[in-house]
């Protein structure tokens, strides 16, 4: 198995596939956006609570590949408490690290676990489900839309 | 188990695909996808570039050589076409982009009459070419779209379609051979009672014909579709056959060239069939290439492709069967060469991702069958499929493989 591939599906992203975090409805959210990747049949609902600006609680359930819902849980753990400017900044660098266009040793500090999924810019295909739980949250924050799609 | 011995030689063969004849991560490459669509041998490849090397002309507009040519060779290829399906004359056959718009053909002209009094029956294993364009069309018009459900073991259940059929009924439109569950349909038994009640038959022949004898005139169906790309011919160019009578009575499909007889500021009128629904310049090298595509087949005869696909995919079921967790979708009798599996809690795209990185292609995803996955209850499934081309070896090594996975996502 080549190096790439091991990276990308390094313990992280496998552990968070198989006990995914913050993985449940919730009661009375804020925002509630449908993520659907239709070539391949992801979907995630992602539920947002907010305290003023503040992300108080982030959760989602759904089902999908390794990469997406890895990602969704690492997010979820990764946004709780952030304000809604930060939740705008890291969705995108996230989506630059995934797409390859910022090198994650240069953001290493600030992005923490989103650190593990720098290995999809490796696989173009893949990105779509990297993203997919982020731009949900976008979604959620910056509109009143009910769905979001990757391919936006 | 032992490998059964093929009826051609497959190495032979293998030498005849170029694109073959290379590493995917660093391993040879291992093609398991030809439901998707098929490689193309040196000789089709060939006959599209010679085409335009040597006698580039469009074609039923000129006097001059290669004019003459180009039309003789496009024209050749048709009743190659005609030949193979057994569709009597070339006239019955329509060229189109591929299966996808000789269904949309047939819904928007011979769909062009039907009322919300009239009934179309489809099943819930269609690919969404052969589902969509009956949706548009109640849709535009109001007939009602009714659905024959799926057995066990995936198969039509005939006896909820006999309930199905009335005289409402217009037009049942199936697939032949499913390109998720590998089931054969019984299309001759459908064309039958469909007849009984009146109702004409569109059947979707896309994985058919590329694997099995097909004869349109003993199936009695009164359209057929197809396309090259899935039978060793070039993408972009598929057929309609069509009964003669049906041709002659629908209106035209697209206006434009070469589907007039006469234009005048007040009308105009249509060319024969079937001109009638060519409009505009087809694809003369495609349609050139399918015909050497046939000719690639009959050299081997369809009879032993299919015995050989056939041999490949029950080796194949039985070896995926003594994995552990793993679910093969589909277990009818009659089958073809599409296997559809799922391992236990293991994502398609994962798979997909984890056997590329071994070199082999497979289909992950929905395979444009989202009725039938959601019948099936998943998201998605693999999908392994075989054709002439591919070995013994190789399903091994997509078993070998597939355990792999199994150790690397459950750890």
């Amino acid at each position: 198995m080549n190096e790439e591939f091991q990276d990308l599906y390094r313990e992280i992203i496998l552990d968070h596939n198989k006990s995914p975090r913050n993985c449940r409805t919730m009661e009375n959210p804020d925002r509630v956006v449908q993520g659907k990747n239709p070539l391949c049949g992801d979907n995630y609902k992602v539920y947002v609570k907010l305290d003023g600006d503040t992300v108080s609680d982030v959760s989602f359930e759904g089902s999908g590949c390794a990469i997406s819902k890895a990602s969704a849980s690492v997010m979820t753990e990764f946004l709780k408490g952030k304000s809604i400017d930060e939740v705008e900044k890291f969705f995108n660098l996230f989506h630059e690290m995934v797409t390859g266009k910022l090198d994650v040793d240069d953001c290493f500090d600030e992005v923490g676990k989103l650190a593990a999924f720098a290995g999809v810019a490796e696989f173009p295909v893949r990105v779509k489900c990297a993203t997919l739980a982020w731009h949900a949250v976008h979604t959620a924050v910056t509109s009143e839309e009910a769905e979001a799609s990757t391919e936006s | 188990m032992t490998t059964p011995k093929a009826p051609f030689d497959v190495q032979k063969i293998r030498k005849d695909f170029p694109v073959l004849n290379q590493t995917v991560n660093k391993q040879p490459l291992v093609y398991l996808d030809t439901t998707a669509t098929s490689q193309k041998p040196y000789s089709v490849i060939e006959s599209v570039s010679n085409y335009y090397i040597n006698d580039n002309a469009n074609v039923h507009r000129g006097i001059h050589s290669l004019a003459a040519r180009s039309t003789k060779k496009y024209e050749n290829s048709r009743q190659k076409i005609a030949d193979f399906i057994g569709a009597g004359s070339s006239r019955n056959i329509i060229f189109t982009r591929g299966t996808t718009e000789a269904i949309n053909l047939v819904a928007t002209s011979f769909g062009s009459t039907f009322t919300a009094e009239d009934e179309i029956i489809v099943s819930l294993m269609e690919h969404h070419s052969n589902f969509v364009p009956w949706q548009l069309l109640s849709e535009r018009t109001g007939c009602k779209l009714k659905f024959i459900q799926i057995t066990e073991n995936g198969e039509l259940d005939m006896n909820q379609f006999d309930l199905l059929l009335t005289e409402k009924t217009k037009l049942v439109a199936v697939v032949h051979i499913s390109n998720v569950l590998g089931t054969v349909n019984p299309i001759e038994e459908i064309v039958a009672k469909s007849h009984n009640v009146g109702a004409k038959v569109l059947i979707d022949g896309a994985q058919s014909v590329p694997h099995v004898k097909v004869d349109v005139q003993k199936i009695d169906c009164d359209f057929f579709a197809f396309s090259a790309h899935k039978m060793m011919g070039p993408t972009g160019i598929g057929a309609l056959y069509a009964k003669e009578e049906l041709l002659k009575a629908m209106p035209p499909y697209h206006g434009g060239g070469e589907m007039i007889h006469t234009v005048t500021k007040e009308g105009t009128t249509w060319a024969d069939i079937p001109y009638k629904f060519e409009a505009g310049t087809p694809n003369i090298a495609g349609v050139i290439g399918w015909g050497v595509a046939i000719d690639y087949i009959n050299q081997i005869g369809i009879d032993k492709i299919h015995d050989y696909s056939d041999m490949l995919t029950r080796y194949a079921i039985e070896k995926l069967s003594t994995i552990d967790g793993l679910t093969i979708y589909g277990n009818a009798k009659n089958r073809g060469a599409a296997v559809s599996f799922n391992l236990k809690d293991v994502h398609p795209h994962d798979v997909s991702h984890f056997l590329d990185q071994k070199g082999i292609a497979v289909r992950a995803g929905h395979h444009c069958a989202q009725p039938l996955m959601t019948e099936l209850k998943v998201d998605a499934t693999n999908r392994a499929s075989f054709y002439i081309y591919n070995t013994f070896e190789e399903v091994d090594k997509l078993v070998e493989a597939l355990k792999e996975v199994k150790a690397f996502f459950t750890f």
